[in-house]
C-alpha cells in the first residue's frame, strides 16, 4: 500500500513532465519553421522554352520586331532590360496576385540568370495559387462577382472547376465550349453555372440577352449588347437583330427541378424597337456564318461557332485579356472591344496565330508574352534626360506604370508581412488568417467587381488605409511569429541585412546605395523594441510608397 | 476655434449657433473670430435663402426593399393588408401602418410618393437604378446623385469627404464614370471613430517616417518623368489630402458620443439613429451627400413582424432628423430622400412574406424647397392592378432632386468612353415643387 501510494506522485510527475517536453518540442518545431527566414526551396519542375520548339522563340522574335518597327518608326528609344526580379514580380502580380516572398526570391536567385524566369514561370504554374487566382479573374468576365439565386448558383463550384481546368492547362476551347454548352445541377456540373448565374427571379429562366452579352464580350472581345435596344448609334456596324439572333441560340435553355436542360419546344422572343407584339428569332451568328454547324443542338452549334479556329475574335479576346491581366493594360482597349475589322496591333495578331495554332495552350500563351522583350523592359529610362513618356508607355518601349488592383494589394501586403511564402502550404489557421485579412483590406480598399481591368486612380481611403489601417499595423507590428518587420529586427544579422531584407520582402528588389546608407543609418545602434520600432518605420515607409502600390 | 464644435455645446440646442446668430456675430466681430469654413458657411447659408438651390442631400437608404403596406401605404382591411392597420399622419385623410406615429407627426414637412415605378426587381439592379436614376448598362457605370453633387458642386473649404456613406451596406453609392475618387467614404456606426484616420505612432515618429519615405520616392522617380506625381500616381496628392483629413477639425461633425443622450435618444440610440445624428452634423458641417444605411426589409419571410422591428428604428430617426433640420434651418437647403430599391408584394407567400415588387413602392422627400404635406400617386387597394395611378419614373425623381440642387439634369458628361451623357434622363416634377 504505502509502496503504490508513492508511486503514485512519481507516475503523475513523469505524465506530467512528458506532456510539457511533448508540448514543448511541438512550439519549438512550430517557431523553427516560422522563424527560420529561409527554409529550404522545394523542388520544382522546369521547363525551358526550348522545350516549346523553334516556333516558340520564332513568335517572340517577331513580336519583338513589330514593336521595333514601331519605335523606329516613332523614333522611340526603348527602355533597358528590367533586372529578373522586377520581372518575377510582375508576374507573381499577374498569375498570384502578390509578390513574391524572400523564401522565393532565394530560391529564384539560386538559378543562372538565363534560366530565371523560365524557372519562375515554371514554378508558378505548380502552384495552385495561380489556377485560383487567374480563375478568379476569368470568373470575373464570364459571370461578374454577384451573388446570383441562391438555390441555383453556385459561384465557387465553379471557379474552382475552372482552376482546375487552368491547372491541368486544359485547352481553352474546350473550356469555353463546356461552359456555352452545359447542362445539369449547378453543384455537380460546375460549369452549368455560366448560365444559372442569369436566371430571372420571377421567371425562373435563363437570361437569353445576358448571356449573348457575356459570350460575345468574354469570348469574343465585342460589344455586341450594346444593341439590345436599339440598332447601333455614332457609325456602329451592329443592328439590334444580329444581338437578339445571337440571344435565341439560348432560347431553349431551361431550368426544370434545379436543372438545366435544352427543352426544344422552347423558343426566344423579342419586341423589336416601334413593333407592336413580340416575334419568334431564328438563331444566327453575327458573322461568318459558314464557320456553324449545320446541325445539332443550338447551344453546341454555337459553342463550335464560337472556338472554331476560323473565328479570329475568339483567339484574339484571350490574347488581349492575357495582355491585359500581365501588363495591367490592353493591346487594344477596352479590353472586351476589339474592332472585328482592324486595325489589330502586330503583337495581338502574332499571338492570336500561336494561340489558334497550339490548340490554346494557356500556358503556352503565358510564357509566350513573358518572353517578349516588351513584357522584360524596364519602367523607367537609363537616361535621366530622356524619361519615359506617355507615348513610350503606349507603344510598348518601356513596361507601362499601372496601380495595383485592389486583390493584388491586398496579397502584396499579405505576403511582405511574411518572410516565407504564403501559400496552400501555410499552416492552415495562417491561411485562415490571411483569407480573412484579404477580404477585409478588399472590401475597405474598395472591390472594383467586373470592371476591375479597368484603369482607377487612387483615392483617399486608400491612401489612410495604408497609412493607418489594421493590416498595414499588423504586417508592422512587434509580433515576430505574426510581422515580417519584428522577425527581421530579431533574425537579420546586422543593419545592411535588415534593410535588404526589408527591401526585398516588400519591394522584391534590393535598396540603393542611398537607401541602404539612409536606413542603415537609422537602424545603427539600436537594440531590443528601438530596433523593432526603426524596422516597422522603415517597413511602413515602404509600404506607403508609390513603388509598392504600382506594378512597374 | 470653430464655434462649430464648441464642446460646450457640443451638440447645439438652444446654444447653437444659427445661420442668424452666426452672422450677427460675425458682423459685431467684423468676420475676425471667423474659421475660413464657418466663413464660406455663414455666406452660403445667407444666399441659400427661399427659393434658392438646395446644397444638400441625405438619403435614408432601406436597404431590402421596404414593404410600401407595412409602412406608408397600407390598405387597412383589404385582402392584401395581411392584417395591418392604419394611423392618421399631419396630412389629412393620409394613413401609415401602426409604428410610424413619430414619422406622421412630422408630414406637414414631407411629402409621399405612392408611385414609384421601376424595371428592376433584383436587388444589385435595383439599388444601382435607384441610386444613379439609370439601369445597369454593361458599357458604363453611372454615378450616384452624391457623386453628382460633389462633381458639379465642389467645394475646396471642406476638409473631410463630401460624400459619406454611413453603414454602408452591399452597394453603397459609387462615383461611377467620375471616377472612384468620387465613391462615397464610407463609415460605421458613428459611435466608433472613423476607420483609419488616426495615426498609429506619434508625430513625431509620423513625420520621421514621412521623411523616410521621400527617400524613397526620390528613388522611385529617376528615369521617369518630372511630373509623374501630378500626371500619373497623384501619391503626394493623396497623401496630402489624408494628412489634411486626419488632422481636420470638422472630422468632429462624425462623432456623436458628445451629443447629450436627450438628442441621441431622440434619434432612437440605434446604429441607424445615430447614423441619422452624424448626417445632421455632417450636412452642417458642409458635407453635400449623406447615405445612412437600415438594411433588413428583405421579408421574404415572416413579413409582417420583420418590417414592424425595422419601422421601429426608423420611425424615431427619421422624425427626429427631419425636426432637427427645421430647428436648426437646415432643411429648407437639405433634400431628405427616404426608401428603398423596391417595394414589396401585395400577395402573402407561403411562408408569411412578400416578394419583391418594383411596381407602386413609396418615396418620402422632405425639405431643399420641396413641397411638404403633399401625396403623390395611390397603389390599389385590391392589389389586382400592377401600375399604380400616377406612376413616378425613377429617372424623373432623380432629374427633379438635380433640379432643385441648381444642377441642370440635361448636363452631358464626356464619358471615359467617350460617350456624352446626360447627367439625368428623367424629367423634373412639378408635382413636389412650388
Amino acid at each position: 500500500m504505502a509502496s503504490t501510494h508513492l508511486q503514485k506522485p512519481i507516475v503523475k510527475w513523469l505524465r506530467n513532465a512528458l506532456f510539457l517536453a511533448l508540448i514543448l518540442a511541438g512550439t519549438t518545431a512550430a517557431a523553427y519553421r516560422l522563424l527560420s527566414p529561409y527554409p529550404p526551396s522545394k523542388a520544382q519542375a522546369f521547363r525551358s522554352t526550348r522545350e516549346f520548339g523553334a516556333d516558340f522563340d520564332r513568335t517572340a522574335q517577331s513580336i519583338d520586331a513589330a514593336f521595333r518597327e514601331e519605335w523606329t518608326k516613332r523614333h522611340l528609344r526603348p527602355a533597358a532590360p528590367a533586372p529578373s526580379l522586377i520581372v518575377a514580380r510582375r508576374l507573381s502580380l499577374a498569375l498570384t496576385g502578390t509578390v513574391p516572398s524572400v523564401q522565393e526570391i532565394r530560391a529564384l536567385e539560386s538559378h543562372p540568370e538565363a534560366d530565371r524566369i523560365p524557372w519562375w514561370i515554371s514554378y508558378l504554374f505548380l502552384d495552385r495559387r495561380s489556377s485560383d487566382y487567374l480563375a478568379e479573374r476569368l470568373a470575373r468576365a464570364y459571370v461578374g462577382v454577384e451573388n446570383g439565386p441562391i438555390v441555383t448558383y453556385r459561384r465557387r463550384r465553379l471557379v474552382e472547376w475552372l482552376s482546375n481546368a487552368l491547372q491541368e492547362n486544359r485547352p481553352y476551347d474546350g473550356i469555353v465550349r463546356a461552359l456555352i454548352d452545359s447542362r445539369g445541377m449547378s453543384t455537380s456540373s460546375p460549369e452549368v453555372n455560366f448560365l444559372t448565374v442569369t436566371l430571372e427571379a420571377k421567371k425562373g429562366q435563363p437570361d437569353d440577352g445576358k448571356l449573348a452579352a457575356r459570350v460575345s464580350r468574354a469570348f469574343l472581345g465585342v460589344r455586341i449588347d450594346c444593341v439590345q435596344c436599339h440598332d447601333g448609334k455614332l457609325g456602329s456596324q451592329w443592328k439590334q437583330k444580329d444581338f437578339h439572333q445571337l440571344a435565341a441560340f439560348f432560347g431553349p435553355a431551361s431550368m426544370s427541378f434545379l436543372r438545366l436542360r435544352d427543352d426544344p419546344k422552347k423558343a426566344y422572343e423579342v419586341q423589336y424597337l416601334r413593333e407592336t407584339k413580340p416575334e419568334k428569332v431564328t438563331p444566327a451568328v453575327p458573322w461568318s456564318p459558314e464557320l456553324l454547324p449545320g446541325d445539332g443542338p443550338l447551344r453546341e452549334r454555337l459553342a463550335r461557332w464560337v472556338t472554331a479556329p476560323g473565328n479570329r475574335p475568339f483567339a484574339r479576346a484571350m490574347v488581349n485579356r492575357m495582355w491585359t491581366l500581365m501588363f495591367g493594360r490592353p493591346l487594344s482597349a477596352p479590353v472586351d472591344e476589339i474592332p472585328l475589322a482592324g486595325p489589330w496591333p502586330p503583337a495581338l495578331e502574332l499571338l492570336a496565330d500561336d494561340f489558334t495554332a497550339h490548340g490554346y495552350d494557356l500556358h503556352r500563351l503565358i510564357r509566350l508574352i513573358a518572353a517578349t522583350s516588351a513584357f522584360q523592359l524596364d519602367s523607367r529610362s537609363v537616361d535621366p534626360d530622356h524619361p519615359v513618356t506617355d507615348e513610350a508607355e503606349a507603344q510598348w518601349a518601356a513596361f507601362p506604370l499601372t496601380r495595383l488592383r485592389p486583390e493584388q494589394m491586398a496579397g502584396a501586403l499579405i505576403q511582405a508581412s511574411s518572410l516565407t511564402t504564403v501559400d496552400a502550404e501555410t499552416n492552415v489557421l495562417f491561411r485562415i488568417k490571411h483569407s480573412i485579412d484579404e477580404g477585409t483590406f478588399v472590401k475597405r480598399f474598395g472591390d472594383a467587381g467586373d470592371d476591375e481591368l479597368v484603369r482607377q486612380g487612387g483615392t483617399i481611403p486608400q491612401r489612410l488605409l495604408l497609412m493607418n489601417g489594421a493590416a498595414v499595423r499588423d504586417s508592422t507590428g512587434g509580433n515576430p511569429l505574426l510581422n515580417a518587420s519584428a522577425r527581421i529586427a530579431l533574425l537579420a544579422g546586422g543593419d545592411a541585412n535588415a534593410v535588404e531584407t526589408a527591401y526585398l520582402s516588400i519591394f522584391t528588389r534590393r535598396p540603393t546605395e542611398e537607401e541602404a546608407s539612409y536606413f542603415a543609418a537609422k537602424l545603427h545602434g539600436a537594440r531590443g523594441k528601438e530596433r523593432t520600432a526603426a524596422v516597422a518605420d522603415l517597413c511602413w515607409a515602404l509600404i506607403n510608397s508609390t513603388e509598392f502600390s504600382w506594378n512597374h | 476655434m470653430n464655434p462649430f464644435f464648441d464642446p460646450r455645446f457640443p451638440c447645439g440646442g438652444r446654444e447653437h449657433f444659427s445661420r442668424r446668430t452666426l452672422l450677427k456675430a460675425a458682423g459685431l466681430a467684423g468676420l475676425t473670430w471667423l474659421t475660413p469654413l464657418s466663413e464660406l458657411l455663414a455666406l452660403e447659408a445667407e444666399r441659400a435663402g427661399k427659393g434658392q438651390p438646395a446644397r444638400s442631400v441625405i438619403l435614408l437608404w432601406l436597404g431590402g426593399g421596404p414593404s410600401q403596406l407595412d409602412t406608408f401605404d397600407p390598405h387597412p382591411g383589404s385582402k392584401i393588408a395581411d392584417g395591418v392597420g392604419s394611423i392618421s399622419t399631419a396630412i389629412k385623410g393620409v394613413n401609415f401602418a401602426p409604428g410610424l406615429e413619430q414619422t406622421a407627426a412630422v408630414m406637414q414637412d414631407v411629402s409621399l410618393i405612392r408611385s414609384m415605378v421601376s424595371k428592376e426587381s433584383d436587388h444589385e439592379r435595383a439599388v444601382y437604378n435607384l441610386k444613379t436614376g439609370y439601369r445597369p448598362n454593361p458599357t458604363i457605370v453611372h454615378p450616384s446623385i452624391g457623386a453628382i453633387m460633389c462633381h458639379e458642386m465642389p467645394d475646396a473649404k471642406i476638409e473631410i469627404p463630401t460624400h459619406i456613406s454611413i453603414l454602408p451596406g452591399r452597394w453603397p453609392a459609387r462615383g461611377g464614370y467620375f471616377g472612384a475618387d468620387y465613391d462615397a467614404f464610407q463609415v460605421g456606426d458613428p459611435k466608433t471613430p472613423v476607420p483609419d484616420v488616426t495615426a498609429h505612432v506619434g508625430a513625431d515618429r509620423l513625420d520621421q517616417r514621412l521623411e523616410s519615405l521621400s527617400v524613397i520616392e526620390r528613388a522611385f522617380a529617376r528615369g521617369r518623368r518630372t511630373d509623374l506625381d501630378e500626371h500619373t500616381t497623384l501619391h503626394q496628392v493623396t497623401m496630402a489630402k489624408a494628412r489634411r483629413l486626419m488632422t481636420s477639425d470638422q472630422l468632429k461633425a462624425f462623432d456623436v458620443s458628445g451629443c447629450p443622450a436627450s438628442d441621441r435618444a431622440a434619434y432612437g440610440d440605434t446604429p441607424f439613429g445615430r447614423g441619422c445624428l452624424a448626417a445632421r452634423r455632417l450636412i452642417e458641417a458642409g458635407v453635400r451627400c449623406v447615405e445612412v444605411t437600415l438594411d433588413g426589409w428583405d421579408t421574404h419571410v415572416n413579413n409582417r413582424e420583420s418590417q414592424a422591428k425595422q419601422v421601429k428604428i426608423l420611425d424615431p430617426a427619421f422624425a427626429a432628423l427631419i425636426r432637427d433640420l427645421k430647428r436648426r434651418e437646415l432643411l429648407e437647403h437639405t433634400v431628405v430622400l427616404c426608401g428603398g430599391e423596391f417595394g414589396r408584394s401585395p400577395s402573402v407567400n407561403v411562408v408569411q412574406g412578400r416578394d419583391h415588387c418594383p411596381h407602386g413602392f413609396s418615396m418620402l422627400v422632405a425639405g431643399g424647397g420641396f413641397a411638404g404635406g403633399r401625396v403623390i400617386g395611390a397603389t390599389d387597394p385590391a392589389g389586382e392592378k400592377e401600375e399604380p395611378e400616377h406612376p413616378i419614373h425613377v429617372e424623373d425623381l432623380h432629374a427633379t432632386v438635380q433640379n432643385r440642387l441648381g444642377i441642370d439634369p440635361t448636363k452631358e458628361i464626356k464619358t471615359p468612353v467617350g460617350r456624352p451623357m446626360a447627367l439625368s434622363d428623367g424629367r423634373v416634377l412639378g408635382e413636389l415643387q412650388g
